[in-house]
């Protein structure tokens, strides 16, 4: 229900800055997913939008009204913590009604109505009357979600809600989330992951972070397709992409070209690289060979699953098109 | 074979028992021989013997009749009651800024607080006494329950704060998100997960305040505001040479049954893994 304002925010702890000039907007209603490796500050910017640390410099607005010195609860958002942070000795019903209770104006009826409402739509009615250690994780997880439902955010934020489920059940919550996010397409919701699956899946638009700067902000299959950097390039997509530099890319006439497995095919004759397969995985679906073409670490090829490769058998590899491959300069931003 | 490791389980068994029973009998021996000797009377008194042989409540008759001993026994329970209810209050508060806002000198006023618990009474006793003379309090129980705080805080504190760092900061971060003010953070999220840590130290308090003879000696004068150890070591027979053992010993067994009680009534209370499925684990 609110656009977000981000201008030049700024974080320091003492001495050390972890947002440098973080500038950003969020339309009403948007999905955001801010990923980037640990300690790129991702969670620390969640955290000041949130309000749960003081903004050392910058302006945050929500609808145009500057935010910076309003309490959570005054900003109108709702919080998923990464470890659910339930409080452990109220039922699910206090837990979902606890943000409700504290603010004045609603009626015991109003308060119970919105509390089902929440728990109806994560599917966990018949749990309002347990203790949280009674919970499983992923049922944990969702009541944690409630409770931000609960409150009816204009802004809800996710800190790495999925980390702590084994990897079936975080598929599932993924797709809750994004299922949520349909039947609440009127909250802005703004989600940290490090996961770049989470990230592509979920966003309407990500953000990538690194070292307290935003490095690009995009739809998912813009930053696939049109990377504004090699780090950009190299942290979304699975598996990473393959980077190949110095005399092996002179015929691209770039320092450094960059190739995704999946636009990459093992051709009899006539490749533009050869090498040795050192190693390949068969997934079923997919195939991933290893090339040792001579750089650092090998080349990944994907091809369809079932076809086979030896260690050791010679291979020559080529781009399907001229198009998806990717150059770079020296400094990592793209020739185009 | 079998039958030597037999043999060997036996003798361990055994000895460990036997170990248990010493300690115990060391530990309970002189309780049992001040309940024993409460129910003797007259001459008895002075006959050592070590099962029951006469019995008589006499000696509690007396306690409760003679001399202002109900009195100094509600005095008691006002004082300790009070003071751990003002030093819980006053730790709880104390504790969760300690332990969770950032300040500067945090560390060291931790410190201090723990340095000022080293002091022996023995060595403030002048100062505090001045300070109640000045509050105007000397004589009456406000003066036991300020130097009775004052003592137990250090403690409190520092149990209830080390408690609370512990407390998942999550929890915290959440019920602020929820709109929770500090001071609903600790009455409605803080305290219930709590309880064990202020059962104990309120525990600890209580028994610390009801059995203090110092302070109670010096800060009051007459019989009617003496607390029961006061009291107690103040009882006298019918002349100079004659210790009434019998009515101590009841009255001893009277103020340690309260105890007795409310330690039986919160180690039920006492339980573990309160805060177990708050967060991940």
């Amino acid at each position: 229900m609110a656009n977000l304002q981000l201008k030049d925010i700024r974080k320091s702890f003492g001495a050390v800055e972890v947002i440098k000039g973080v500038s950003l907007e969020i339309e009403s209603g948007e999905f955001m997913v801010f990923v980037g490796p640990s300690g790129c500050g991702k969670s620390t910017l969640l955290r000041l939008v949130a309000g749960l640390e003081d903004i050392t410099s910058g302006e945050l607005k929500f609808d145009g009204q500057v935010v910076n010195a309003l309490t959570p609860s005054k900003r109108g958002i709702a919080m998923v913590f990464q470890s659910y942070a339930l409080y452990p000795h109220m039922t699910v019903y206090e837990n979902m009604a606890f943000g409700m209770t504290l603010e004045k104006g609603h009626s015991k009826e109003e308060i119970r109505q919105r509390v089902e409402r929440a728990a109806d739509m994560l599917q966990i009615r018949e749990y309002l009357g347990r203790l949280p250690k009674q919970l499983s994780g992923g049922q944990r997880q969702r009541v944690a979600i409630g409770r931000a439902i609960t409150r009816d955010p204009r802004v809800f934020l996710f800190d790495e809600p999925l980390s702590n489920l084994d990897a079936a059940l975080r598929v599932a919550t993924r797709i809750e989330i994004a299922k949520l996010h349909e039947s609440m397409h009127n909250t802005t919701m703004i989600y940290v992951t490090h996961d770049q699956v989470e990230a592509m899946t979920l966003a309407d638009r990500i953000c990538v972070l690194r070292d307290g700067l935003v490095e690009q902000v995009g739809t998912p299959m813009e930053l696939y397709e049109r990377p504004d950097s090699m780090f950009v390039a190299g942290f979304i997509g699975s598996p990473k992409m393959n980077f190949i530099s110095g005399k092996l890319a002179e015929n691209f006439n770039a320092p450094t070209v960059g190739v995704r497995g999946e636009h990459l095919v093992v051709k009899p004759s006539d490749g533009v690289w050869s090498g040795s397969v050192i190693h390949s995985e068969n997934l079923g679906s997919d195939s991933y060979i290893y090339v040792d073409i001579g750089t650092d670490e090998p080349v990944v090829v994907r091809e369809d699953g079932g076809k086979k490769h030896q260690s050791g058998e010679q291979v020559q590899i080529a781009p399907m098109d001229a198009a998806l491959v990717h150059r770079f300069d020296n400094a990592g931003k793209p020739i185009r | 074979m079998d039958a030597t490791i037999d043999i060997w389980k036996v003798t361990k068994t055994t000895l460990f028992y036997l170990l248990v029973t010493a300690i115990v009998v060391i530990a309970i021996f002189p309780f049992y021989y001040a309940i024993l000797t409460s129910f003797k009377s007259g001459t008895d008194l002075f006959r050592i013997n070590y099962w029951p042989t006469s019995f008589s409540l006499a000696n509690y008759q007396q306690v409760f009749t003679q001399g202002a001993f109900p009195r100094n026994l509600l005095n008691s329970v006002f004082v300790a009651s009070v003071t751990v209810i003002l030093a819980l209050f006053l730790a709880v508060t104390a504790s969760f800024a300690l332990s969770r806002v950032r300040f500067r000198g945090r560390g060291i006023l931790l410190m201090t607080i723990l340095a000022v618990s080293m002091f022996p009474q023995i060595a403030v006793l002048a100062g505090l006494f001045e300070v109640i003379r000045f509050l105007g309090i000397y004589n009456t129980p406000w003066a036991l329950i300020f130097s009775y705080t004052i003592f137990t805080l250090p403690f409190t504190v520092w149990v209830l704060t080390t408690f609370m760092r512990d407390l998942p900061v999550e929890i915290e971060e959440a019920a602020i998100v929820d709109g929770a003010s500090p001071w609903v953070i600790i009455t409605r999220v803080f305290m219930p997960l709590m309880w064990p840590a202020l059962v104990t130290t309120g525990l600890l308090a209580f028994i610390a305040a009801w059995n203090e003879f110092l302070f109670a000696l010096t800060f009051t004068v007459s019989n009617q505001t003496r607390t029961v150890p006061v009291a107690i070591a103040l009882l006298s027979g019918g002349s100079q040479y004659e210790i009434p053992w019998g009515i101590i010993m009841a009255a001893s067994v009277v103020v340690t049954v309260p105890l007795v009680v409310l330690v039986l009534i919160f180690q039920r209370k006492i339980v573990s893994g309160l805060t177990a499925g708050g967060v991940k684990g």
